[in-house]
This record gives C-alpha cells, structure tokens and sequence, in this order.
C-alpha cells in the first residue's frame, strides 16, 4: 500500500512540507513523506504544488524526498477494543508503540490502532438473515467489549440494503467480515471494525433539545452551573487554577457512559496520573472499574504539533461512533488553547496573514465546527445518544479576554470560569460564582425537581442571590470595616462563608467529599439554606449574629460534606433535625 | 531504507560548498546545494579555519538556512566553507563529564582533554511515551520549610524558580542542591548545571558552593555565560538534558538539573524568530514558544522499570516582576508548579523570599502524607495557605481603615501571618530543617488563631499537634 508516489518535496519548514510535482492528489488526503514513511496531511493544493502538515518530527527531510499517495483522508480506525487504550494524537496505540520502540518515542513506527489478532465474541442481532433489509447506523449484533460497554457493530453510514451473510455467533477479530451486503452499489463487506474521516462529524437523523443534566458529583458544578448531556462547556483558566484537576473529576464522577479524555498538549505525568488512577477507581453507579469507560488520547506538548492539532478531532470521532451506538459520551479536551496554538504555528508556517495575536482569521470557524459536534442526538437507528464536550481553556496570563476564551465563549453555552484568587486561597474547585453560567438551567429544571422532589430551581436562586449580596456587602467592608453593618448583614456574610467552606469547597483528594450524589447535594443545599432563613429570622427577633455563629451545630455543617456520605443520607436528615431544634432553642430565649 | 539512499547518503554527508549568500544575525543563508536534511548538522568553517557548529532551520530546493551557534561574526560572504554532515546534531555522553565544564555544545572549556564518549545522542532527544512514565511520589527533602511542607518538591518533578532581577534564586537553587535529599536513600546522585546567559559570577558562585559542600565531582556544568554568543543559549539546555538522560536512564543516578536563566533562553530564541520575519505571539515571543519550552522541561521524570531519574529546577527572572510576562507564564503551564518569589518580602529581610500564595507544588499530593512525610501534613499545609490567604485580605483591609478598627481575631489572623513569614518561612541559607521540624512550626504558626478557625484539618490532628 501507499506505494504511489504523488510529487516530491520542495521545502522543509518545521511541521510543513511545501511538494512539488503533485499529481491526483486531493485535499487531507493522508500522505506519507520519505522513505521514513512519515505521516502527514495535505491542507493545502495549488497547481501542481501542494502544502503537506506532518504529524512527526521531520529532522532529516530534504528536498526531492518522495511523497506517497493513500487516496483517503486522515482516519481514524472504529471497532472493539477502543475503550481501555491510550492512543496519541492520529490514533496510535501508545502502548504498543512502546512495545516497538522503547520508551522514546520514534518517528516513522506505527502501529495498527485497533488490534489485529485479538479475537471478540460476536452475537448476531436477533432476526438478521440473508434477505433481511438493513439501513446504515444498525446493529448487526453485539461484542462485550468491557465489563461496562456493550459495543454494537454498527452498519457503516452511507451503507443500505439486503443482507447477503452475516457471521454466527463466534470468536473473531476485527478483519473478519461481520456481514455482507447487498447495496444498491453492489455488494459490501462490513468487517468488525470500520473508518471514518476525523475531520467531518458522522451523521445522526436529528438533534434532540437537551434536557437531562449531566451529573458530575461536584456540587458546584451541578448546582449552580449546570451541565446538560449533549452540552458543550468551556472551562478557562490560568495555569495551576484547576482545568485539569476539574476535567479529571469530570471524567471520574460523572454519570455518562463512555469517557472520551484527550490530553492536547498538555503534560506527560498528568496522563499518567490518569493511566495508573483509573484502573483502580470503581465508579459508583456501576462498579467497574472507571477505565473500562475511558479512552485516552495523549498528545503531550513535547509531541508533534500537527498530531496536537488532530487529536481533538481524533477525539471527537471516536465519541459519535459511541453516541451511534446510543450511549451518552463525554470528552475532555485539555487544552483546547494548544490546539489552537498548534493551528496558530502551522498557520505561521504556511505563511498565512494572521487576525488577532497571530491566530488565523479561521480560528473562530474552527473552534464552532469542534463544539458543534456535540449534541443530544437520535441516531441513525432510533435511538437515542449524545456528546457532550467539555473543553479546557488556558488563556494567557489568565486573561479572558484573548481570542480562543472571547471565541469560545461564543460558541458553548456553559461556562465555568476559575478564578485565580479562589486557587490561590486554595478554595478549589477554584470556579468562580461570580464570573460563571450555565445556559442549561431552565433545560435541566425539571429533571432535577423530578429526581430530587426539592424545589430545586428556587433554592439555587435563593443561594445565588445570597451571593450577589455579599459581593456588596463584602465592598462596604472593605472601606468601612465590618462593624459598621448591621447584625443581618453580617449575618448574610455569615452564611455566605458557611456556605463556601462547606458547600462550594470540595476536595477531590477526600475518599468521601471527591464526589456527591444528586440527594447529597440537595440535602446539603436545604440545611444551608435553613439556617440561613431561620437565622435571618432569629436576627429580627434580637438574637446576635455572634450567638449564631458560635452555635455549635455550625461546626457540623461545616464539615457535612467530609463526615456524611452518600450511602448515608440519613445522616442529613438528622442534622437538619437537629439544626431545627438547635434553632427553636435560640430563639426561645429571646421569646 | 533502500541500499540507494543510504549510498547516496555515505557520498553526500560531508559534503562542502564555498561561499555564503546572505548572512543575517546568526543565520547563513546558503544557494545551490545538494538536498539537504531539516535540522541536519551543519559544520562551517572560517577564514582561519575555525570550525563553528550550525544546524538547519528552513531547507528548499532554492536556498538552505543555517543558524550558527557560535554566532557569525567574523565570517565572509566568499570564503566561508560550510560543511553539511548529513545528520543530526548529537553531542557526545559520559559519565566521565561530571566533574568537568562545558560550553553549550558539550565542548570542555575548563582546559582538560574531551572525556571519553559512552553515547553519541541527537541534542533534540526524543519525546518520552506518556505509558512509559512512572508517576513521580518519592519525597525529597530540601530542608527548607517553606517548600518542603508547603511547595513539596518531588523526585522527578520539574518545579522552577519565578524570580526577579537582585532576588537570591541562585542561593536558593544552591541550598536545595547542597541540602536535597530523600529520605533513607543514598543511592548515586549527579548535577546538571546549565547556564544561559548569566554572568561569569553568577557560575562562579555555583561552582563556589559545589565545592564547597565536595560535591563538585558530581556536577556537570554546561556554560553559556553573558558574553557568549547569544544563539549558543539555545542548545546549551538541550545539551544539559541529553546528558541527564544519559546519566538517569542509561546510568541509573538520580539527577538534579538546574537551569538559569530561562528568560535569557527565551530571548534567544525570539531574536532568531524575529530575524526570520516569522509572525509573533505576545510579547514578539514566536508562536512556538510554549511547544519549545515543552521540549524542554519535559524531558525530566522518571521512567518504569529504569533506576533513575531526572529532577529540574529551572530558574527565571520575570521581567519587571511580571508573572503574566510569556516566559513564567508559559513556563507555569507546563512546569509541576512553581516557587514564586515576591520582592516585598526580600526587603523585609525574609529569605527565601517565597510569595506563599502563588507557588504550588502540583506533584505534592501524591507524595506527602502518611508513609511519605507525616499523616497531618496535606491537611496542615492546606489550612495554613488558606489562613495565610486570609492574612492578605487583614492586611488590605488594614491599610484602608486602620489596624486598630479590626476585629479582634483579625487581629489574631496578623499576628498568625507575621510568626508565618518569620518563624516559618524565614530561615538562613544554610540551615537544613527536617520535615518534622518543619511541619511543629507550621502547627505552632497555627495555634496563634483560635481552634474553631481550623477548618481543614480533623478534630485528632488539633488534639496531637495544636498547641491550646
Ligand atoms: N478540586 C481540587 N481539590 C484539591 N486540589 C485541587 C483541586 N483543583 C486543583 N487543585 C490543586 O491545584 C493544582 C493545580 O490544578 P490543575 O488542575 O493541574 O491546574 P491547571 O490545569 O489549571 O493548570 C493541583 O495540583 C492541586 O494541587
Ligand atoms: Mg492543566
């Protein structure tokens, strides 16, 4: 294969290769560069000129090399055995590729994505026969591919017709053929595993509108800023404010099937962290272990740039082929800021005109097409799947207001911005409730009263409102000092430090606080807000803001979250019991 | 490969062109010549004779460009000679090199022979395999309190120095490599030392300390001081780091790099980025800064299943004391945190003169603790960043309205910060505190405030350690 040569080089720039001589070459196509056989990409064609992105180091490329033809695009490779893998930024097994050539990365040495000899048990769909009809995006049977995910061999898109075979229930692998089709084309193999272009979003019968929050077990998140399945959010922040702590517990905690992590030029170690973690957390909901979920691409900073550039789109491919399977996928992608900077240097490279801060006039265009391949889909057989992204952004001197946050920002609908004082007072997660929002939070209402029975919407108003207050408040103490307020607005202070030490604090190191359930976090909620309402009562009533600070039940709501778990909401309800009595108690006295 | 190309490659490498187009800055600019490799190594020789050490940055069928790292002063247009080797630029590694002093190409210049070579190895290295990595948790006792119980520095990790222009980061760096050790392990340790553009005192100060404390034998110093040519300041790090390499994973010693001063590097790197009229980021930095810099700082960690390990300890003086400036902030991105110094603390005579608040040990979680450094340690340097972070809201608020119109536990919450920055963070440059040491002046820092303050550590660490 690969074995036509298509022009040579002219020029060697870092990344980019200029050739020359081309002959039927088409746009992205997938090239290969020297006798070295580097991967590239064609973005560019003019005349007989073409300009190639290399996804590898091209130290020792001269002019003249050849370059090699594939006739497709850059793809990605989809089929049992995805979940579980660390690949890197154009789907190469990092695992194996360590196998292959050490510890040091080499270039030039790939390695099949998906594994050639391993053999799936394979359980045809019930009632598939030759001469059954058939439609692209349906399931010709079923592989267990992890304890957690059952992976459905879909009809690849585009593909329709009459079953001419279809493989019995056995052991095979990935080459095998799954079924042959009678199309309108003519007949068509489907093997176990198929590709797909990483840069075009594979297609869906429609979009839903968006209405079941994505639980993430962190209590900021979920309560004040929610996130919907199929949502998209961006999450910015200076450097040690928390993105990838957050993304990390994203990925541990939340309720969605499949985990789809993408480490974009970021750090070596945190992939890991990742790597060595995962396998031995169990996610609560349904006791497998979390990495029989995840898929992990690592494109670390000191990998190619151009294969940074892809990874997300590698990323993204990889969770609408798990959404067409009809389950609810999350991604992370940490940072989208360096896959943007990796356009911004090939753009550089190419010698493009740059808009703002060097970036290409298109950066916004490609930022929309990334985010907008999220979404709460019903798939091509009927059911129901999404994809919801959740992107990291890491903005220079952790100033919002440059290009890929401002851009971002336009195109999600979710936004959890890390404030830089809140880390560096060590209050993580460092999501700032002033600067933050979350469109979802009409959409995801009404799962939320439904789930919980609490007036969820209300409560959350009440909170953030008490919030807002103490901004002011905490302005006028600032010249003033606190003594000048009165008793009740010391008191909203009061509440408003209870509520942040108790409730918006969460330690993702702690065995019991890193995650709370849905009942956790609104039990918590109601007994904050009880205090809050019955203290502001106790105040008209003369009782000092001094009396209730020391009550001693503060303590134990200060420390709820570490010393009540989930398995343990009776516990909540007994503090609250108590918090009502510890109150009438109070107030007796000043009766 | 195929017997034609590495013929050709035999016949071509070495092969030699007179005369130079264009010359600007560092960069040579070279017309008509055979194919020739991006990155490959290039030998150029002058007038006299002198051999220069060049590599390829931009390689066409029309013109090659060459930056030359002892600079190109000196050269003529006609009869310069530039020798293309058809091949990377590798440096020679051995363990012979610790004791000895290098330029940044690897050269002696401390007047010995060139020690013999175990490794001929490419300067760029290779990216390491992110499932190759062992995660790094082994603690490393510096014996200094504010880093070993606050900013706990790792075996592996790479934590820089955010500095500023006259603040001690040279006698810092030099304590933790005279001090730094981890607990009950003696095994083989070695330093890699590279200087960019700082002054001849500043490596004599270095070699000073390392001699004194005899660990000089185990130094390798890589030296690009403030009169070299600038451009040598761009490979002198990435020799360091071959060598270090070297010594970890082939040698299997634990090593400590410590490299000064980045932002001269950086500065390096976007005079030869403006020279060739590449579109800048911020600042006039090149867009590949973060990429560049990556490449750098990540080659430290350690690896399964190999002995070693590479531990760096970059320092950088932020320009006007900017931490936002590109070089700490693209640093800070890619660094495992930072110790940050603040100005204000140096003149108030604390030393090290670490801002608290802004530094951060991101490796520290996995490596403190019980079995690692004491079971009260996360939860105690937790409590005492966030009561310190109080501290700076007291004093804020003091400065409008008056220390005498605050609360009277804001008045405890001072008194809290002053014993911090004293007793704690404040020590003299050769005392070596033990981690308990360390963590009792944390705990008695904290029994200035009162119990009910303490938040973020349990009701058993106040009952062991608070002091009522
Ligand atoms: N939820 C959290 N709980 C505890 N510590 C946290 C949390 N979030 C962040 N941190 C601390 O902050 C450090 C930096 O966080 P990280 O997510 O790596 O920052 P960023 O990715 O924004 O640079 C971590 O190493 C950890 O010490
Ligand atoms: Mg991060």
């Amino acid at each position: 294969m690969d074995n036509r040569i298509i022009g040579h080089v002219k020029r060697v720039n870092g990344p980019v290769i200029e050739a020359s001589g081309i002959t039927d070459a088409m746009m992205m196509e997938l090239v290969r560069i020297s006798e070295g056989r580097l991967i590239g990409e064609i973005v560019k064609l003019a005349g007989d000129t073409a300009v190639i992105q290399v996804y590898e180091d091209t130290t020792g490329i001269k002019p003249g090399d050849n370059v090699y033809g594939s006739g497709m695009p850059l793809s990605v490779e989809l089929g049992p055995g995805l979940i579980g893998t660390i690949y890197d930024g154009i789907q190469r097994p990092l695992e194996e590729l360590l196998e292959a050539c050490g510890e040091f990365i080499e270039k030039g040495v790939t390695r099949p994505s998906l594994n050639r000899d391993k053999k799936w048990h394979f359980i045809p769909t019930e009632g598939l026969t030759p001469g059954s009809k058939i439609d692209s995006g349906f399931s010709l049977g079923t592989i267990v591919e992890t304890a957690r995910v059952t992976h459905k061999i879909l009809v690849p898109p585009g593909v329709s017709g009459t079953i001419i075979s279809i493989s019995s229930e056995g052991d095979y692998t990935v080459e095998n053929i799954a079924a042959e089709i009678e199309t309108e084309k003519g007949p068509i193999a489907i093997k176990f595993f198929q590709r797909w272009p990483i840069r075009k979003p594979r297609p869906v019968k429609s979009r839903q509108p968006l209405s079941v929050p994505l639980i993430t077990g962190q209590r900021v998140i979920d309560t004040l800023f929610p996130l919907a399945k199929g949502g998209t959010v961006a999450i910015p922040g200076g450097f040690g404010t928390g993105k990838t702590m957050t993304q990390h517990a994203v990925a541990k905690w939340c309720d969605a099937d499949i985990i789809v992590y993408i480490g974009c030029g970021e750090r070596g170690n945190e992939m890991t962290d990742v790597l060595t973690e995962f396998p031995k957390l169990v996610d609560p909901r349904t006791g497998t272990s979390l990495m029989e979920r995840t898929i992990l691409i690592a494109n670390t900073s000191n990998m190619p740039v151009s294969a940074r550039e892809a990874s997300i789109y590698t990323g993204v491919t990889l969770a609408e082929y798990y959404r067409d399977q009809g389950y609810h996928v999350a991604i992370m992608a940490d940072s989208t800021s360096r896959w943007a900077e990796a356009l911004r240097e090939l753009a550089g490279r190419m010698e493009e005109m740059p808009a703002e801060e060097g970036f290409p006039a298109y950066l916004p265009t490609r930022i929309a097409e990334f985010y907008e391949r999220a979404g709460y889909m019903i798939v091509q057989d009927g059911s129901e799947g999404s994809v919801t992204i959740i992107g990291a952004v890491s903005p220079p001197g952790g100033d919002f207001s440059e290009p890929v946050t401002q851009h971002t920002k336009r195109f999600v609908r979710c936004f959890w911005g890390l404030d830089r004082q809140l880390a560096n007072a060590r209050h993580y997660p460092a999501i700032s409730w002033l600067d933050s929002y979350s469109e979802y939070l009409n959409d995801v209402a009404e799962w939320w009263e439904t789930t919980s029975g609490a007036p969820w919407l209300k409560n959350r108003a009440e909170i953030m409102e008490l919030l807002q207050k103490e901004v002011r408040l905490q302005q006028v103490v600032k010249l003033v000092g606190p003594d000048a307020l009165p008793d009740s607005q010391r008191f909203t202070i009061e509440v408003c430090t209870l509520f942040k030490n108790a409730f918006l604090q969460q330690n993702a190191f702690d065995d019991i606080d890193r995650y709370s359930s849905v009942e956790k976090q609104v039990r918590m909620l109601e007994i904050i807000l009880i205090y809050a309402r019955r203290g502001a009562e106790a105040i008209q009533r003369g009782v000092t803001v001094v009396k209730l600070r020391h009550m001693k039940i503060v303590q134990d709501i200060a420390k709820m979250k570490l010393s009540i778990s989930n398995d343990d909401i009776t516990g909540l309800d007994k503090l609250e019991v108590r918090l009502e009595r510890a109150m009438d108690q109070l107030e007796s006295i000043y009766e | 490969m195929n017997d034609i190309s590495s013929i050709e490659k035999e016949l071509l490498a070495g092969r030699e062109y007179t005369g130079i187009h264009k010359i600007e800055g560092p960069l040579a600019y070279i017309k008509k010549t055979h194919p020739v490799g991006f990155q490959e190594l290039v030998e150029c020789v002058d007038r006299e004779g002198n051999i220069r050490t060049g590599i390829v940055l931009d390689t066409s069928d029309d013109v090659v460009v060459v930056q030359i790292f002892e600079g190109t002063s000196g050269l003529t247009l006609p009869d310069t000679r530039m020798r293309f080797m058809g091949e990377p630029l590798s440096v020679g590694v051995s363990e012979a090199m610790l004791g000895r002093v290098f330029n940044g190409l690897g050269k002696p210049i401390d007047g010995g022979a060139a020690p013999p070579t175990e490794k001929l190895l490419n300067v760029n290295g290779r990216p390491i395999n992110p499932t190759a990595r062992e995660y790094p948790r082994d603690f490393i006792q510096t014996g200094v309190s504010i880093i070993d119980g606050m900013t706990t520095l790792i075996r592996g990790q790479k934590l820089p120095i955010f500095s500023g222009n006259g603040l001690p980061h040279n006698e810092l760096a030099a304590q933790i490599a005279r001090q730094a050790k981890i607990t009950g392990d003696k095994s083989n340790f070695a330093v890699v030392f590279a200087a960019m553009g700082v002054k001849h005192d500043v490596a004599r100060y270095f070699i000073n300390s390392f001699e004194e404390t005899g660990v000089i034998g185990n130094v390798a110093l890589f030296l690009s001081l403030a009169d070299d040519p600038s451009i040598e300041r761009t490979i002198t790090p990435r020799t360091a780091l071959t060598l270090a390499e070297h010594l970890a994973f082939n040698k299997g010693m634990h090593v400590l790099v410590i490299m000064t001063d980045m932002t001269n590097y950086c500065e390096s790197l976007r005079e030869i980025s403006t020279l060739r009229g590449e579109i800048p980021s911020r600042k006039g930095y090149p867009g590949y800064l973060y990429s560049d810099l990556a490449e750098l700082y990540e080659r430290s960690g350690m690896l399964k299943g190999f002995e070693g390990s590479i531990t760096q300890l970059p320092i950088l003086t932020m320009p006007n004391d900017d931490i936002s400036h590109p070089v700490p902030d693209l640093s800070g991105y890619i660094t495992e945190g930072q110790i940050v110094f603040e100005r204000g603390m140096n003149a108030r005579g604390i030393y090290p003169p670490v801002a608290g608040l802004p530094s951060l040990s991101r490796l520290m979680k996995d490596g403190i603790g019980e079995g690692m450094t004491r079971a009260d340690h996360p939860h105690l340097s937790n409590q005492l960043f966030a009561a310190y972070s109080y501290v700076k809201d007291v004093r804020n608020l003091a400065s409008v309205i008056g220390e005498e119109e605050l609360t009277p536990l804001d008045h405890q919450y001072l008194e809290f910060g002053d014993f911090f920055e004293k007793e704690f963070v404040n020590q003299d440059s050769h005392e070596d505190r033990t981690i308990e040491q360390t963590l009792d002046i944390g705990w008695k820092a904290l029994s200035k405030l009162p119990v009910e303050e303490l938040h973020r550590v349990t009701e058993d660490e106040i009952e062991e350690y608070y002091d009522r």
